[in-house]
């Protein structure tokens, strides 16, 4: 008869591949909050006098856009510790990559509500103004960043181009925020907390934003949290493929590496 | 509801993009997660 260890029996419990108890409550949260996003915002929400039903795309417009700014404040703060700390940890850069992944993906689903609602709105999807041509330029920048992290090198020195990168490109977010005012510019100012930080949002409305915010950001956490392990894994995976290929290559010229 | 194909449309891509990056991270890291052993998975 085996015997199961108390710390086995423990591992055996936690979810399977990335996730632990922390991530499943996260997730769990997370689902009942798009949830109430979804009823809030298409159901239970007014429409606006000015914009009408059309504002309802707002909901998940502005949260994502708001969630791809956070992911790719995360991507530099995170290169900013990997490049000047004193370990130069590549956990942390792989919290930088997870979360440029993630930042991405809301920012092309920024992309693709704002021309849902521009078509709604203004007639026609896409015009090359300076919040929608700035907005893109980003989405454009932090391709340009996976693409570098995934260029052949040590694992050192991906973290080390990509935090570079990573630290640069993110000066582009106050570009794009302050687009509206430096030029002229179709897309409306910021509706809530605008540069004299009144809130022109009250009542139902603001609350389906907000529960809109939190959905979001639970869910950028929960992304994080199971991508950025999910790097390390693979990170060790080609450490270890990388190993049995060198000892190979070593084995096929007969050099004894003992 | 005016234009609620737009605006069911925009959650539906919303929910769509984020489900699917979700699902394929999971699956990824759960295939992975057979191929390391549990000492090299520190959150476990």
């Amino acid at each position: 008869m085996t015997t199961i260890s108390p710390q086995r029996a423990e591992i055996s419990s936690l979810p399977r591949g990335t996730g632990t108890r922390a991530t499943r409550i996260i997730g769990i949260a997370t689902i009942v909050m798009i949830a109430w996003l979804a009823l809030f915002g298409l159901v239970l929400s007014p429409a606006d006098r000015d914009q009408g039903d059309s504002v309802r795309i707002m909901y998940v417009h502005v949260p994502s856009v708001w969630l791809a700014y956070l992911a790719f404040i995360v991507t530099a703060v995170c290169s900013a510790i990997h490049l000047f700390g004193k370990r130069h940890s590549l956990g942390v850069d792989r919290i930088a990559g997870a979360s440029a992944e993630i930042g991405v993906v809301f920012m092309a689903v920024t992309l693709a509500t704002g021309m849902l609602w521009g078509r709604i709105t203004w007639g026609v999807y896409w015009q090359w103004d300076a919040r929608l041509t700035t907005t893109a330029l980003l989405f454009v920048s932090y391709i340009g960043y996976l693409a570098v992290r995934g260029l052949d090198g040590t694992q050192q020195q991906r973290a080390r181009r990509s935090a570079v990168i990573g630290l640069l490109v993110v000066l582009e977010i106050p570009l794009v925020h302050w687009s509206v005012r430096l030029w002229r510019s179709l897309h409306q100012e910021a509706t809530v907390l605008g540069t004299d930080l009144d809130v022109s949002l009250d009542g139902l409305m603001l609350f389906s934003l907000f529960v809109g915010v939190i959905a979001f950001t639970l869910l950028f956490l929960w992304l994080v949290l199971h991508r950025s392990r999910t790097l390390t894994m693979i990170d060790l995976v080609g450490d270890r493929e990388l190993d049995r290929a060198v000892i190979a290559r070593r084995a096929e010229g007969g050099i004894d590496h003992a | 509801m005016r234009d609620a194909g737009f605006i069911f449309g925009s959650y539906l891509i919303t929910l769509g993009a984020i489900g699917a990056f979700a699902w394929r991270t999971i699956r990824v890291g759960r295939r992975l997660a057979d191929e390391v052993a549990e000492e090299d998975k520190p959150w476990r």
